[in-house]
């Protein structure tokens, strides 16, 4: 069995609460850090970890950690992610209902560092039930005097608040979900300048994902070098993986980072193989916004080398052969979905959640959706293909903020892989517009 | 003591070296060399959203980005994306490419793309036609035909009170509106509702805009979408004539543009500079109510610099640098037109006027009759 770090006592009955959580270890992290450290230490040990932002940018988080401004006089704040909505894309869920008080003392060691007496928790609108369990779980640590005043007897403060996001999608991106905490609209900020300067209320702020903070108990207790140790190169550590889509056993899972696709997608511990009878036909490794695989991409890479869960090796080729890690969302493919109706789906998607702040991705989002809506439905014609691959290039790049690159990418790397689906739903629109038509062609299939 | 100097930053524009002072964005950067040599005027990005006047302006409408090749003369490293050149400040050695980059102005023609595709295009009946910023953009970045085949956004009417017209399908959100409604009064009045390309400008449950400064947003407008009630379908207006003219006016500076169709003043906006922008913000009594040339104290006909249609006939800069003879023939010929001559347009003032010839006419004949 692999080493697990966050999903390790996932399964213990009542992990919940808090006396089951203690029992397991639970808290001697806080207890370490805020006892035996400085703030600075602990700032450090995340540096040596090498952990980084499970969000989907994949930054070093003791890098971003570093970056935060520290003028006098001005509270800090550290802000946590838990607006997890990307398609594909549910193991924060997971963590935060399973196991609340894990987020909750990385949050206290992470503010501890940062220096931060208010900190919150932004979680989707969506999840109320697990927003409920959140703060279930910080009333509990306040009255065990893990929270609120003198932690410890330290005279170190932390007030813990948890926000319900309004179920924006947007509101994922940083400086519009500080926006949104502030009370305004989830618009994202011009950038410079970077939260770590002028963040929320206009003071040095740090975003990080519930899952990056919810590493620090184990950094803190085992040293950010063992946590470097696991792990290949750059990418250390352990991801959590949503896996979903055509396979034996959709779920969330721990996974060492460099662990091969292959043995991610077939072996018995993880997914389990494609569904029976079925083949592999495309892949998107790292939630809906990352470039689609197809079939011949997916387990080796362009040069023939066995292609790893890492941040450089899924990346390996660029865009022409590659993907992204990115939030970990994995869904796979067989041959009976349809390329051209997915991207479609994606970009209706992306379409509805833009924020309509700035011309390409306001414009060009429900431009690139109309047309793919045109093409699936049997009305497409040929100069479409290249109308889209030119729209998402004056997309991507020009906006301010990475929705209008996530809402790009997928069309135009499925119709860089899959051009000849395209053509099939251009050239036989009525066998295309069959319920459950699917293209069979000459695909390489897995 | 002697003054202490802030250090200049210098800064390469398009081939051209300026000095500007710290904090200066690389939009101003360009206008203060279109402003030291109105030559280069066309090297200035365009800016649809921007307006220096309103603080948090800029960075919206992705018009104005330009390359950096250069990031600063200590990290000389390119910036990896194309940077609204509006909101980014300059630093000293930096380097950018506006014009003289092919990809930059790909982009831009793109943008003006983007802009046009949920708009209606109505410019025949919009009153911002000839003062829009839209069409200026499009006239210089944008292409003569759309490649979009789709059905295009429109908004249901909404009526924001009595002096301001809202035309939602022609807005391109640049959020102006919103940040002078912010800037003119403490209560939020005036925002912009739903998301993405279903984003519209409106005021919380169709309530109407009641501030003595809210005419204002007509003015900062870049487009049709807002637009004076008191002038609707009244004239065109490069039909006409902007003159300086201030007033003692209690609520706000008084000094404002107004524009005559004749001898009738048909409608009074704030003065703007030469990128558009409005100089001092007036109030609505001055805006919409004061009408008569006996309101105001005329300073003379108005300036137009930008090369926009009100500027086409006679106040066009390039006139100047036209040939000797062509000047020397126009001076012979000036007498010889009469300026005072009011602008016929509508049938009302045409049917005035034939009565009055008519009378002239039967003056004349009984004249000479009883001679």
């Amino acid at each position: 069995m692999a080493r697990k770090i966050l999903t390790e006592h996932i399964n213990v009955p009542g992990i919940e609460t808090f006396d089951v959580y203690r029992k397991q270890g639970g808290y001697t992290a806080v207890e370490k850090a805020i006892k035996t450290m400085t703030p600075e230490e602990v700032v450090e040990e995340a540096k040596k970890s090498g952990v980084r932002g499970r969000g989907g940018a994949g930054f070093p988080m003791g890098m971003k950690w570093g970056f935060l401004a520290k003028p006098e006089g001005v509270p800090r704040y550290l802000v946590c992610n838990a607006d997890e909505s990307e398609p594909g894309t549910f193991k924060d869920h997971h963590l935060m209902k399973s196991i609340p008080h894990l987020l909750i003392e990385g949050m206290i060691i992470s503010s501890f560092a940062l220096g931060a007496n208010k900190s919150f928790i932004y979680v989707r609108g969506e999840l109320m039930y697990v927003i409920r369990i959140l703060e279930k779980a910080i009333a509990e640590a306040k009255a065990q005097g893990f929270l609120g005043k003198n932690i410890l007897g330290s005279g170190y403060d932390l007030e813990l608040v948890v926000q319900p996001g309004g179920g924006a999608y947007i509101c994922g991106e940083e400086t519009a979900l500080l926006e949104s905490l502030e009370g305004k609209r989830g618009n994202p900020r011009n950038k410079p300048p970077f939260p770590a300067v002028k963040g929320l209320y206009q003071s040095p702020t740090v975003v990080n994902n519930v899952e990056s903070i919810s590493n620090m108990p184990w950094i803190i207790n085992n040293g950010g070098d063992a946590y470097a140790q696991i792990g290949i190169g750059r990418s250390t550590g352990t991801k959590l993986i949503s896996a979903s889509g055509h396979i034996q056993k959709p779920g969330v899972y721990e996974i060492e980072l460099g662990v091969s696709v292959d043995e991610f997608l077939n072996s018995d511990e993880y997914c389990g193989g494609i569904r029976k009878g079925h083949y592999l036909k495309a892949l998107v490794a790292g939630g809906s916004s990352v470039p689609i695989l197809p079939a011949n991409l997916i387990t080796k890479t362009a040069a023939g080398e066995d292609r790893l869960m890492t941040y450089e090796s899924l990346s390996d080729g660029g865009f022409a052969t590659g993907t992204m890690l990115g939030s970990g969302g994995f869904i796979v493919f067989d041959e009976t979905a349809c390329i051209v109706r997915n991207t479609w789906n994606f970009s209706r998607f992306y379409h509805h959640e833009s924020c309509g702040q700035c011309s390409p991705c306001r414009e060009g989002t429900g431009w690139m959706e109309k047309v793919l809506h045109r093409i699936e439905h049997g009305h497409g014609s040929m100069h479409d293909i290249d109308l889209l691959v030119d729209i998402s290039k004056k997309i991507e790049g020009n906006t301010i903020c990475p929705l209008g690159d996530a809402a790009a990418w997928p069309v135009a790397s499925a119709i860089r892989h899959f051009r000849d689906e395209f053509v099939w739903h251009i050239t036989h629109p009525h066998e295309a517009t069959q319920p459950g038509a699917v293209y069979m062609g000459e695909m390489v299939l897995g | 003591m002697e003054e202490v100097k802030p250090q200049l930053l210098k800064i390469t524009f398009d081939g051209i070296e300026v000095e500007v002072e710290p904090g200066t964005t690389i939009m101003q950067a360009a206008r203060k060399i279109a402003e030291a040599d109105e030559s280069q005027g066309h090297l200035v990005p365009p800016a649809m959203c921007y307006y220096k006047p309103l603080p948090v302006s800029g960075g919206k409408c992705r018009a104005c980005l330009v390359k950096v090749s250069a990031g600063s003369a200590k990290d000389p490293r390119p910036m990896p994306k194309l940077v609204p050149s509006c909101i980014t400040q300059v630093q000293d050695g930096m380097v950018v490419e506006n014009t003289t980059n092919q990809a930059v102005l790909d982009t831009r023609k793109s943008i003006v793309e983007f802009l046009l595709i949920n708009h209606p295009l109505d410019c025949p009946i919009c009153d911002q036609a000839g003062e829009c910023h839209l069409q200026d953009f499009a006239f210089e970045h944008g292409s003569v035909k759309t490649r979009y085949e789709e059905e295009r956004r429109t908004f249901d009417k909404i009526d924001i009170g009595p002096h301001v017209q809202l035309h939602m399908t022609r807005c391109i959100l640049c959020y102006r509106c919103v940040y002078t409604a912010d800037q003119i009064t403490d209560g939020r009045v005036h925002g912009v509702m739903n998301r993405g390309d279903a984003s519209e400008i409106s005021t919380y449950i169709e309530k109407a805009i009641d501030n003595d400064f809210s005419g204002n947003v007509i003015d900062v407008c870049p487009v049709g979408a807002l637009t004076d009630k008191t002038f609707r379908f009244k004239n065109r207006v490069w039909f006409s004539k902007p003159e300086d003219a201030h007033r003692d006016c209690d609520k706000c500076c008084g000094k404002t543009t107004v524009w005559y169709r004749g001898d009738e003043i048909i409608r009074v906006t704030a003065r703007k500079n030469t990128w558009g922008e409005v100089n001092d913000f007036i109030c609505n009594t001055c805006r919409f109510e004061k009408k008569k040339t006996s309101d105001w104290v005329l300073e003379g006909p108005t300036k137009v610099k930008r090369s926009s249609v009100i500027s086409a006939n006679k106040y066009r800069k390039d006139l100047v640098a036209k040939p000797d003879f062509a000047l020397k023939l126009a001076a012979s010929q000036f007498k010889n037109i009469d300026d005072s001559r009011p602008y016929v347009t509508d049938e009302e003032t045409i049917r005035h006027q034939s009565i009055e010839n008519n009378d002239k006419a039967n003056h004349r004949s009984l004249a000479a009759n009883n001679n």
